[in-house]
């Protein structure tokens, strides 16, 4: 069951690492080599300077299903060099004593919108959404990003290390998606998760036939305009993916003339070569279901269900199909599609076998998203599923940074992976806990106690609160 | 008492109906009282006629009494939701289910949200059964800056529920509002200026003329209350200087009853708001420079209303439609960001019960309103909730619309049956 998901992101980072930053060495018949550039706009991110950092004493949630109390973690040189219950420390290294502390992987939301809706919301912000057709598999959503949202510092102080920041829900191809390292850049390049795989956001339902079929006040707005117009503009869309995929295959194999290139296909043959990992907006039960074999229609597979409000209803077929599950823990009610929300949605999916996850969508919500667990799982507790807290902490860094192709980096504390850790002020499970210490990559990125250390965004410069605490 | 608001028959009947309620004694209970006792350990509550007839440590309810053992559990005053949109909106995005707003009626002042509520809306158990007792429900605005007048209910689901139908008129005085008065800050207080004079010059001014300066005649008669500082009048806004205007009108017309809601930036002013006695609504999860009015956003604001004496109740301001429920997760981080456990206590009950004026709401004490909750854990922790919930001395169901689909696909086996045929 979670298998098939390991084996879909596993074979997604092959294939990334297979084309690197060059393309697939395709030759004319002339012998030029023809390149696509699948990363034109690199990441320039690296780790910042760190000290060796020994966290002592601490409860350690390893973020795999591990918890030690009492337990050490050392980083090293950027990277989680040993947990144990008793280490020594090396030489120069920083010592912190954590006792009655807790330390986790840092947390990873999949699904943010900070940068492309930054603060302050004005009408020039509105980068999220190119909502001028239904679909716009070509654009990026790092082309949208104001490194200066005010909201990535705000998430760091809530324990947040990394992030995937999607298009939004009105198309049914919204764009690429992407995965940043949550650390102040002048840059979106220089916040851009290195080797991460690119991402896909598609949407359900309501959002594409509210926007198109609905839209403009006109009547009807154009195709979709209904939950049918839907399925068959993905079906459009992948069957030309499919014969633009079938040239540059032959093309290939076989030389000749580079076929044209159509940036909007080139995302789409991405997702069909297993390089471009599928994340889906889609709320109901029955939706979920028709997009499953939609895929396999198509031969992709969907990655991450966003916002799965119905999750509960189908947990275990998406446990045998291997999709995660990105949640919230009550939302509900806004919209139809969300009316059925129940709060006990992520543990049922979790119970069931299936890859919960927690994530935000929000520039408030990312920044309690341990919170969020902690309400899901009394709740679920409370209805008789019982789930330890270390792995309820799945939730929160395993899960995403499968569903991002990037577990083989971070999102747990195991020895050798990106030191993206957090030391809490008590049981993260608490409202009164707060992320007292982030690292990301071993370097100490905010400190609670040390004002000097909360990043001041560029627009808060000389404004109302500047340096204040937030 | 809460009750005597509402005079209908129909209220009356159901009146009768209540007073039916048995008596019951809570024992053994962690008791927060809202009062100068403080927190009282291993207390009795006595609950006669829907009020609390009886409490203390050594009270011994009359032989008889149902007893409801608390094993030590926290029981603390319902919950009071300062603002929300309950019970007049089931799906937000489904106009024909949403009656927050009204953007294409030529009346203001004279809208009433209560018109619009329905005690049978599922958010109201939704809201319920987290342990909100009370709410405060507003309208949203719609065609004016002024959306109508908000009223009082309890969350019981009950025909009766509705405690004072026009409890207060809401009025934008933010962005928002300057957009709907024609663009601008000025166009929104000229236009409220001009409501003012209406108000006050109702029914002279319209003897000749059937429209006022910024009301219609039926606005103006509706704003008549609220100018005479007999109505509530709640305004919203959040940059500093707006709410240093808010001041100024309020030193030009002591008289009049106002509160604030919003506030991200009231901590800027906060020695000036607690001189003008003014209270504020704030939602302590907001920090971020979300408009250019929230500049000065952060999570400290509640700790520095408190610390300066402005009366300081809490509220989720995100979708309170839904979610009013999570004022109790507001006020849990307001207490991880400094303001004290009765303070964040008390901003979720007795301050919004002096707002809005309802007497014996908001505290455990003889002659309150028997509104309580029995709490599994720490109130205002995020994994606790209610063990019971009783409004006016009577249990209350811990059942939703939710809670009911959770149990039919708690377990997803189909091979005898449809889950359908599953209750």
């Amino acid at each position: 069951m979670m298998k098939k998901l390991f084996f879909v992101l596993g074979s997604a980072a092959l294939a990334l690492a297979g084309c690197g930053g060059g393309g697939g060495g395709e030759t004319t018949d002339n012998g030029d080599k023809y390149e696509i550039d699948r990363n034109p706009f690199p990441s320039t991110y690296s780790p910042y300077p760190s000290t060796s950092t020994l966290l002592k004493d601490a409860t350690v949630l390893d973020g795999i299903g591990g918890q030690i109390e009492g337990g050490d973690v050392l980083l090293v040189d950027g990277k989680i060099s040993q947990i144990a219950e008793e280490i020594d420390a090396p030489d120069g290294a920083t010592v912190i004593n954590a006792r009655g502390k807790w330390v986790t992987p840092g947390i990873i939301d999949n699904h943010s919108h900070l940068g492309v809706y930054p603060s302050p919301s004005v009408s020039a912000h509105g980068d999220g959404n190119e909502i001028s057709a239904p679909v716009t598999a070509e654009v990026w959503a790092e082309h949208g990003i104001w490194p200066q949202d005010p909201g990535f510092p705000r998430a760091l102080a809530g324990g947040v290390t990394s992030m995937q920041i999607l298009p939004g829900s009105a198309n049914l191809f919204g764009g690429r998606g992407v995965t940043l390292k949550n650390v102040p850049a002048r840059t979106v390049q220089g916040m851009k998760f290195p080797d991460a795989p690119y991402t896909l956001k598609m949407a359900c339902g309501e959002n594409p036939k509210r926007v198109y079929g609905y839209g403009g006040g006109r009547f009807p707005g154009g195709a979709p305009y209904s939950r049918m117009g839907n399925v068959a503009g993905y079906r459009m869309a992948w069957a030309k993916a499919v014969e633009y995929k079938r040239k540059w295959d032959k093309f290939a194999d076989e030389g000749g003339d580079p076929p044209a290139r159509d940036l909007e296909l080139d995302t789409l043959m991405g997702v069909l070569n297993g390089e471009i990992l599928v994340h889906m907006h889609c709320y109901r039960a029955d939706e979920m279901a028709q997009i499953m074999d939609l895929s396999e229609e198509f031969g992709y597979k969907v990655t991450s269900f966003h916002h799965a409000v119905e999750s509960y209803k189908i947990a275990d077929k998406l446990a045998d199909y291997g999709a995660c599950s990105a949640m919230w823990a009550d939302w509900w009610g806004f919209k139809m599609e969300a009316y059925d929300g129940v709060r006990e949605n992520i543990p049922m999916v979790h119970q069931a076998g299936a890859c919960a996850i927690v994530h935000s969508d929000s520039d408030i919500g990312i920044q309690r998203l341990n919170q969020e667990a902690a309400k899901a799982l009394s709740d679920g507790r409370r209805a008789g599923i019982e789930i330890s807290n270390a792995d309820a902490w799945q939730w929160l860094s395993a899960n995403p940074a499968k569903s991002l192709g990037v577990f083989d980096q971070t999102g747990s504390l195991e020895a050798g992976k990106d030191a993206d850790v957090v030391l809490w002020s008590g049981d993260p499970f608490s409202v009164y806990s707060q992320a007292e210490k982030v690292f990301v990559d071993g370097a100490l990125m905010y400190d609670r106690g040390n004002p000097a250390l909360t990043p001041v965004m560029d627009f808060e410069l000389g404004q109302p609160g500047e340096g204040d605490l937030k | 008492m809460i009750r005597k608001i509402l005079l209908s028959a129909a209220t009356a009947a159901t009146l009768a109906l209540g007073a039916g309620a048995q008596n019951i004694a809570i024992t053994n209970a962690k008791v927060w009282t809202g009062t100068d006792a403080g927190t009282l350990e291993n207390a009795n509550i006595y609950i006669s006629d829907g009020e609390i007839a009886g409490l203390g440590v050594n009270f011994a309810p009359p032989s008889g009494t149902e007893l409801i053992d608390a094993e030590g559990n926290w029981v603390t005053p319902g919950i009071f939701s300062p603002f929300s949109r309950t019970g007049i909106v089931e799906v937000g995005a489904e106009d024909s289910t949403n009656d927050t707003s009204a953007a294409g009626s030529p009346f203001s002042v004279a809208l009433r949200a209560a018109d619009g509520f329905n005690p049978a809306a599922t958010p109201v158990d939704v809201t319920r059964i987290e342990g909100v007792t009370r709410i405060a429900v507003a309208p949203s605005t719609g065609g004016s800056m002024i959306a109508g007048q908000g009223f009082l209910a309890d969350t019981s689901g009950d025909a009766d529920s509705i405690s004072d139908d026009r409890a207060f008129v809401f009025i934008d005085l933010g962005e928002g509002g300057a957009g709907l008065a024609g663009g601008s800050r000025p166009a929104a207080w000229a236009a409220l200026r001009g409501a003012f004079a209406d108000a006050r010059g109702y029914p002279a001014r319209f003897m000749a003329h059937n429209e006022g300066d910024a009301l219609t005649r039926a606005d103006a008669q509706a704003f008549g209350r609220a100018v005479r500082g007999q109505q509530l009048i709640l305004i919203s806004a959040h940059r500093a200087s707006d709410l240093r205007l808010v001041m100024d009108l309020k030193q030009e017309n002591p008289n009049l009853n106002l509160a604030i809601v919003g506030a991200d930036e009231g901590w800027i002013v906060a020695d000036e708001l607690a001189a003008a006695d003014i209270p504020v609504i704030i939602d302590p999860f907001q920090n971020l420079p979300a408009s250019f009015s929230q500049l000065g956003a952060t999570s400290r604001n509640a700790e520095r209303l408190i610390a300066a004496g402005v009366p300081t109740a809490f509220s989720y301001l995100g979708d309170n439609g839904h979610q009013a429920r999570l004022v109790l997760q507001s006020a849990g981080n307001a207490a991880a960001n400094g303001v004290g456990f009765d303070d964040a206590m008390a901003a979720m009950t007795t301050v919004p019960a002096e707002i809005f004026g309802v007497e014996g709401s908001g505290t455990i004490a003889r002659g309150s309103t028997a509104d309580l909750v029995i709490w599994d854990g720490d109130p205002l922790e995020i994994t606790s909730a209610p063990i019971a919930v009783f409004i006016d001395g009577e249990a209350q169901s811990l059942e939703s619309r939710q809670t009911k689909l959770r149990d039919r696909y708690l377990e997803l086996d189909e091979s005898e049956k449809p889950l359908a045929y599953k209750n």
